[in-house]
């Protein structure tokens, strides 16, 4: 019964396509791999592995949903750093008294560029790194099951 | 020879001996042609970040930025953020997917995804280009090491440079350069944090620079002792307290030899030649163009909106340029997997982040120690001065000697770096006996920047890498990002944006020499282009891909998956060694092979 509902899997990404000429030829091998597994649980997962692979609507849409997520997430933060960092010339620029303002005898506008966007930058790193990683993994997990 | 002579002589052998020893060691042990080009894609995360780093630390990190503080100040941190910023950018942006896309150099990716051959021959032009515009200051900062240190013409200093570093490319391929590379940002941390810790410890340990004015001060930096200077090409000198001094030679267009006043705020003529002899406590002049006091130099965002605008071209240039420089993408390729291209990525910010902290408070220190070279401009050479300026004797010229090597290491580094990676785009579009064909590659390349960089040009290292990195920013940034996030980029899209981009750099730099030439007129957004050439290429970009929507490749849905599906999906195919990132490979994914 259910290796039967898998060996659906070829008719969809051929209509569904049209035009990839490597497409026909394509399906055949995944009725071997199924047949050799003969086991439920993996069915499914294969299935929108296939559906991934073939790039069929669902497949597409499935990656396009990733893409925006860390595309989002890379923005939001990318904004972050240009916001703290790139108005820091402007600022400068438009209140010279701020940047004449010292701590223990070092200009405040020293210490802001000489020592802070060093962390500020690897901290947006590894917060960027944290959140691909786990919209990564989600993705995994979701096509997996 | 002067024992500093020997001493810097010493260690720039022993840097090149043990960056070829590396090379040769490892090119011995991986002399398969496969392991010559991509080291098998199992350089670990932590030395190839490490090796990033060491070749991206170049000329312009180690001693232009050291200069650009020295004569400009607040205004020149920009450098050092933008560098590293370049990091975030390139990790956020870039680094996954481009190494899942399993291209090896910029043109294999045009290729991959847009499926235009002459696209990628315009991409490999444009590589070439920017690769020459970065060697150049690199070849150049080496003729500055070798006039300013040793008794030898300059030009044996791009000599030495090309001859090791064709040496250790052509004879050991990736996997010697990961090892000399990694070797080389360790070499270049020790050899700035070190010296810039002993010297800042004995200037706070002097009581605060030998009596000389405190920079806090608001006036102009002073002599800390009875300095003559002898100016090699003419300036214009300014100052903004008045100064005298004695000056032999021609000023104003006319001869003198007496003592002169310089009046605050006019500006002085001082024709090529002519020895100026400055008393103790007097104060230093500057050459136009840069802060006449200290209280412009210590505050950012001194001059007018032009200034303004300028530095915010240069963080445009610095922070979208680092992704599109040749040498820093194809290590990329070295790593596993996309996962791992972006660890290694989050590293290098770590590494060069720690590395920019320390050129700042060199440039601190030599306006304070060797303020001589802002009377005649050629302030990248502070770096090199200031160890023996700040301790005078044995301890600064071993100090110089470290510096000396880690300078040395920065000109290897991105040398070789840059050429193995550019000799791989000349070569693989041409014949297929590919290891030959590199080797000739390699050496015309890096021949043609040798005869580049003997040219007279401009001697500030930091402006000039800002250049290469500007074009960067214009022609490759808009087709990675772009090619990578949106689907509708076609191939007339991205050269319409290259063409631009690039277009609007070169002729800023066409004109920037120019202007160099006859007068200095060119406008600060001439000589920093990329706040107007980069938006223009991607505006561009997006324009014309609208308009030919209908060339979008058919291969495009494959191409994305395959860029941001997990790793773990397997759905990486990396391409066959020799002929990596070309049409045959392209997205054979529904052939079913999984990995898990």
């Amino acid at each position: 019964m259910r290796p039967s509902s898998v060996e659906r899997v070829p008719g969809m990404p051929a209509h569904l396509k049209g035009g990839d000429i490597d497409a026909p030829t394509k399906p055949k091998r995944q009725r071997v791999v199924l047949g050799g597994g003969a086991q439920g649980p993996i069915a499914p997962s294969l299935r929108a592995r296939v559906e991934l692979a073939e790039q069929t609507s669902w497949g597409e849409m499935l990656i396009r949903d990733l893409i925006s997520a860390l595309l989002r997430w890379g923005l939001v933060l990318a904004v972050a750093a240009v916001l703290v960092l790139g108005l820091l010339p402007l600022v400068f620029w438009l209140v010279p008294g701020f940047a004449s303002f010292s701590v223990a005898g070092v200009p405040i506008a020293w210490l802001i560029l000489g020592l802070a966007p060093f962390p500020l930058l690897f901290g947006i790193g590894v917060a960027y790194d944290r959140l691909a990683e786990r919209h990564e993994r989600d993705f995994v997990d979701m096509i997996e099951n | 020879m002067t024992s500093a002579e020997i001493a810097i002589t010493t260690s720039v052998a022993l840097v090149a001996l043990v960056t070829f020893y590396l090379g040769r060691r490892s090119a011995t042990q991986h002399n398969v042609a496969q392991d010559f080009d991509i080291a098998r894609r199992t350089v670990r995360s932590r030395r190839n970040a490490a090796a990033i780093s060491g070749e991206y630390l170049c000329a312009a990190s180690f001693v232009g930025i050291v200069g650009a503080v020295l004569a400009d100040g607040a205004d020149a941190m920009w450098y050092p953020i933008g560098f590293t910023a370049g990091y975030l950018a390139l990790m956020i942006f870039v680094a996954a997917p481009l190494r899942r896309s399993g291209a090896y150099t910029l043109p294999d990716f045009v290729e991959a995804r847009l499926g235009s051959r002459s696209l990628r021959g315009l991409a490999s032009a444009v590589t070439v280009l920017i690769a020459l515009l970065y060697l150049v200051p690199q070849l150049q900062g080496a003729d500055l090491v070798v006039r300013t240190l040793l008794p030898v013409p300059g030009w044996a200093g791009p000599v030495a440079v090309t001859a090791v570093v064709l040496l250790t490319v052509i004879g050991g391929g990736m996997r010697a350069t990961t090892v000399a590379q990694a070797f080389q940002y360790w070499l270049k941390l020790f050899a700035i944090v070190a010296p810039t810790l002993v010297m800042f410890a004995v200037f706070v340990g002097s009581g605060a620079g030998n009596g000389a004015v405190s920079l806090s001060s608001a006036g102009p930096p002073a002599f800390t002792e009875p300095t003559t200077v002898t100016v090699e090409e003419s300036v214009t000198l300014r100052v903004s307290t008045e100064t005298k001094f004695l000056a032999d030679g021609v000023v104003d267009g006319e001869p003198a030899q007496s003592e002169m006043t310089l009046d605050a705020g006019v500006g002085m003529r001082v024709s090529a030649g002519t020895t100026l002899r400055f008393e103790k406590g007097t104060y230093v002049p500057v050459v136009v163009g840069s802060p006449a006091d200290n209280a412009g130099w210590l505050m950012p965002g001194d001059g007018d909106g032009w200034d303004l605008a300028g530095t915010y071209s240069l963080i445009i240039a610095l922070l979208l340029g680092t992704m599109g420089l040749p040498h820093i993408l194809v290590r990329f390729y070295t790593n596993p997997d996309g996962k791992a291209a972006r660890r290694t990525t989050l590293h290098v910010l770590l590494l060069v982040g720690l590395f920019y902290l320390f050129p700042t408070l060199l440039g601190a220190l030599s306006r304070l120690y060797v303020p001589e070279l802002l009377v005649t401009g050629k302030t990248d050479a502070a770096v090199l001065l200031l160890p023996t300026a700040v301790l005078p004797g044995l301890p600064g010229q071993v100090l110089a000697a470290v510096i000396v090597a880690g300078v040395f290491s920065a000109f290897l580094a991105a040398t070789s770096g840059l050429v193995f990676s550019v000799a791989g785009v000349v070569s693989t579009g041409l014949l297929p006996e590919r290891v030959r064909d590199f080797r000739l590659a390699a050496a015309l390349l890096a021949l043609v920047a040798l005869g580049l960089s003997l040219l007279p040009r401009s001697p500030d290292l930091a402006h000039s890498i800002g250049v290469a990195f500007a074009l960067a920013a214009s022609t490759f940034c808009p087709v990675l990002v772009l090619g990578i996030w949106w689907r509708g980029l076609t191939a007339k899209g991205a050269a319409a944006g290259m063409v631009a981009g690039g277009g609007t750099v070169l002729v800023a730099l066409a004109l920037d020499i120019i202007s160099s030439h006859t007068g200095d007129w060119a406008p600060t957004l001439v000589q920093r282009p990329a706040l107007i050439s980069v938006p223009a290429a991607f505006l561009l970009a997006v324009v014309i891909s609208s308009a030919t929507r209908g060339d979008v490749p058919a291969t495009v849905n494959g191409v994305m998956l395959r860029m941001h599906a997990p790793d773990r999906l397997g759905f990486v195919r990396d391409s066959e060694i020799p002929r990596y990132g070309r049409a045959e490979e392209k997205v054979r994914l529904g052939q079913g092979r999984h990995r898990r």
